[in-house]
């Protein structure tokens, strides 16, 4: 078919319009094959490569779940917890609670000490240390979430204090902040949307000495992905449901002995699953990606999963809260990449001479930081907005999606300038500009994994 | 605690300013877009108003550059407040939400009056309340290097004498005085630059030219030749020491309080524009759904909505700004941001409403094509886009303007 008004495919180069194969791109393919060939291997051609399992193929690693504990409910519960939405504030105020400042002090500290030194090995390894996934277990990160009555340590909603927690950890390291967030992002979803059984059964694990890895599985590996209508689907059955589906962005998924599934329930829509990972039918693949490798991303593969009446979480409008306080923790994480971004830079402009001068003195460069500053400060306000709004129990649907669009648009020139700013050498590993360049990407992609 | 909503307290103020917006500035937009250099007479009324509400407000309510002030101190110390420079940056985008060219014709509401209530002394407080007060830096060999003029002040007995030229003086023809600037010794730099008020009608204060402008034509714009213009010794607003030490302190001071007012008239008018297009996008069977996928939401909808998170950005920038200034942090740092995201997001925002919307957007039929002329000011005047940069810079590199010219 040809048309003289509509661009088809055809020789001219752009994107989506390859040229036909002829004998020239045969002949290139039949070299690629001869590079990939044991042949050259046999000579000592090629250097030998090693790879950790974790970082092989999606399909050279594929397991079932973890076994999980036996989740039991210690106490029946008929009433669900819940925590209540702040009091919010009859003034315009920016400046955090004695206990907000508290908190975002001692988690700094956390990713100066533990998380920003080992940041490069847990990118390599795309698995955070065990020794720092315990000292963030020891700060009680996850208590603040869960009302005291079960166990934890809150009084109130804290959407806020939350942002500030992924804020300073992803300061240090936003994959390992991802992965030291990720069981909370599931005690949370227990917590907002549970009832009174599966908060009973789930919930005092997440607040004793030994919190499960769990993940929440909201993302799928397609184009044109909607979190609101995933291909995941749900069937109703005799006592229960019947899932199907591939769920990414899973972290921590192949230690993970609980998940929070999201499906699309037959004609009801959207809704989140608990389902423990020893669950027949769950397969774990492991999915390294662009960046937040640190958090140890992988694929929940589900294949006629079986669960109970009692898996069901919450509604769809839970569901679709659930999406809007997801985007927003990864909003709380863009900033403190950000920041990192900003606090590097600086003295690297500054000390780094070229034509006589040091390259800060130049308003090329000088600008470039000035943007960050002030986008970054912008993309803050926004995202301190929505979280406070959450909080306080106000619709937020608005001030989520807009601090989504400034941490993804502006959060990942930051991230693409903190890169550009070093040049070449803020291309290669000595320096962990590259690494934030990656993890930004990660910003308007990602769904689930984090919530606040 | 953390909380970025306007107070209730302030919300019968701020809505009393999207009324007379709504009443008087927008039924006026067009006519004064049209009749550039006449005066609108309609403003008498409400200036009336808006000077009734300053003085039952305790200088809370304020509308305008008039009510930019000094830091204020906390009652206690942790104590928050939201005081006069939050509410002025409300009214403000109220306002120019309305019009930003009437805005700045207000009576007693010029940027010389934020000069005026930055930095003058009791007595001059006293002596200019009420008194419409233009300002006059720009000149027209020296634009954003303001250090450089050459308008010359000498003492000459219990009077200054002032020569020189100014341009890009807003309000000039219709204020009751000028905050002009000028030096005391051109050798000893920015510390020697002070400011004065010159009362219309001094003599050799005389008046060359109006502005013929892209936008904001319902202010008026005026050149200025000062030749041997005798000003009152008490007419200098604040120290007549030259501080080298200090340098341009003083006269900067003004600009951390007016920046985030030109900031907020930025706001104000993107917002007008948001509210159109969304108005006429929404008639054209488009809905905003801020939940849905990025990926396949229509291109107008996306577009829209990143707008509209410039425009978010922009306006808690500027609030940031104002609540600083009213719990005494200095707030120099965030007034330069709130100014650079403001001025540049409200032209990026007003040109691709026009955009949105099509001929319809472009013609004269609707306000958005007035919006967007009128916008690119504010990413000019108190400080272009890249002065507020180079601020910025300066600040996060701490570097000195010679270092980081």
């Amino acid at each position: 078919m040809s048309s003289r008004t509509t661009s088809g495919p055809g020789s001219n180069s752009a994107p989506g319009r390859e040229p036909r194969r002829d004998a020239m791109s045969l002949g290139i393919a039949a070299l690629n094959k001869l590079a990939g060939s044991t042949l050259i291997d046999r000579f000592g051609l090629r250097r030998p490569v090693e790879r950790t399992v974790y970082e092989a193929t999606r399909t050279g690693f594929r397991t079932i779940a973890a076994a999980s504990r036996t989740f039991l409910a210690v106490a029946r519960r008929s009433a669900p917890a819940r925590l209540p939405a702040s009091a919010g504030s009859n003034l315009f105020d920016l400046t955090p609670t004695d206990e907000q400042r508290m908190v975002q002090e001692t988690v700094r500290d956390l990713a100066a000490d533990q998380l920003r030194p080992v940041a490069a090995e847990a990118d390599a390894a795309c698995a955070t240390p065990e020794d720092v996934l315990d000292k963030a277990s020891e700060l009680g990160l996850t208590l603040i979430g869960v009302p005291e009555e079960l166990g934890g340590a809150g009084t109130e909603r804290s959407a806020v204090t939350n942002v500030l927690v992924a804020e300073a950890l992803a300061q240090g390291d936003m994959g390992q902040a991802v992965a030291i967030l990720a069981p909370s992002a599931v005690s949370t979803a227990l917590v907002l949307w549970g009832d009174g059984e599966q908060q009973a059964r789930y919930l005092p694990a997440f607040v004793g000495d030994n919190v499960p890895a769990a993940a929440l599985a909201l993302a799928e590996p397609r184009p044109l992905f909607d979190a609101l209508a995933p291909a995941t689907v749900a069937r109703r059955t005799a006592g229960g449901y019947v899932l199907d589906g591939v769920k990414s962005l899973v972290p921590r998924a192949a230690e993970a002995e609980l998940f929070v599934v999201g499906a699309q329930l037959e004609d009801a829509g959207p809704v989140l699953f608990v389902i423990e990972s020893s669950t027949a039918g769950l397969t774990i693949e492991a999915d390294p990606s662009m960046g937040v490798r640190a958090a140890g991303i992988g694929r929940l593969v589900l294949e006629r999963v079986t669960v109970p009446d009692t898996a069901l979480l919450g509604s769809t409008d839970d569901y679709r809260d659930c999406v809007r306080l997801s985007r927003l923790a990864w909003c709380g994480l863009a900033l403190g990449t950000a920041q990192a971004v900003l606090d590097y830079v600086i003295p690297y402009v500054n000390g780094r001479v070229a034509f006589g001068e040091p390259i800060s003195h130049r308003q090329a460069v000088a600008f470039k930081v000035a943007d960050i500053g002030i986008e970054l400060d912008g993309m803050r306000l926004a995202t301190y907005r929505a979280a406070s709004l959450a909080e306080q129990g106000k619709p937020f649907d608005r001030q989520v999606a807009l601090a989504r669009i400034l941490c993804a648009d502006k959060g990942m020139r930051i991230g693409s300038d903190g890169v550009q700013l070093l040049g070449g050498h803020g291309y290669v590993k000595e320096h962990p500009v590259e690494r934030w360049y990656r993890d930004m990407r990660a910003i308007g992609v990602a769904e689930g994994a984090v919530l606040v | 605690m953390i909380n970025l909503e306007v107070p209730r307290k302030l919300r019968l103020m701020v809505d009393q300013a999207h009324r007379a917006a709504a009443e008087v500035f927008r039924p006026n937009s067009r006519k004064y877009d049209r009749a550039e250099h006449t005066y609108p007479v309609e403003l008498d009324m409400l200036a009336a108003l808006v000077d009734g509400l300053n003085a039952a407000g305790e200088g809370n309510a304020s509308a305008g550059a008039g009510g930019a002030s000094r830091r204020s101190r906390p009652k206690r110390s942790g104590e928050v407040r939201n005081g006069a420079n939050l509410n002025t940056v409300l009214a403000t985008i109220e306002l120019c939400w309305g019009d930003v060219g009437l805005l700045l014709s207000m009576p007693r509401q010029g940027l010389g009056n934020a000069a005026i209530a930055s930095v003058a002394n009791e007595e001059q407080l006293a002596r200019f309340t009420g008194r419409w007060a233009a300002m006059a830096i720009t000149e027209p060999d020296t634009g954003s290097d303001s250090a450089n003029i050459r308008t010359t002040a000498v003492l000459d007995g219990d009077e200054y004498v002032l020569n020189g030229e100014k341009i890009f003086v807003t309000a000039g023809e219709r204020a009751d005085c000028v905050v002009v600037w000028a030096t005391l010794d051109r050798t000893k730099g920015r510390a020697a630059i002070k400011s004065f008020v010159v009362e219309k009608g001094t003599p050799g204060f005389e008046l060359v030219r109006l502005e013929h402008k892209l936008g904001i034509r319902s202010s008026d714009t005026a050149q200025f030749r000062l030749d041997n213009v005798r000003v009152p010794k008490a007419n200098l607003l604040g120290s007549p020491d030259i501080d080298v030490s200090r340098g341009f302190a003083g006269v900067m001071r003004t600009f951390d309080n007016t920046r985030p007012l030109v900031a907020a008239m930025a706001v104000g008018v993107a917002k007008a524009a948001l509210e159109e297009t969304r108005r006429l996008l929404t008639e054209a069977g488009l809905t905003i759904d801020y939940d849905g996928p990025a990926g396949t939401r229509p291109a107008a909808v996306d577009r829209y909505l990143r707008l509209e998170a410039d425009w978010e950005a922009a306006y808690l920038l500027t609030l940031q700004a104002a609540w600083m200034a009213d719990n005494g942090k200095p707030n120099s740092l965030q007034a330069s941001y709130a100014k650079a995201k403001a001025g540049r997001s409200a032209t990026t925002i007003t040109l691709g409403c026009v955009e949105l919307t099509g001929t319809l957007g472009y013609s004269e039929e609707t306000l958005l094509e007035k919006w967007a002329r009128d916008a690119k000011i504010l990413d000019i005047f108190e400080g272009t886009q890249q002065i507020q940069q180079l601020i910025v810079a300066r600040r996060l590199l701490d570097k000195t303007s010679s270092e980081l010219k």
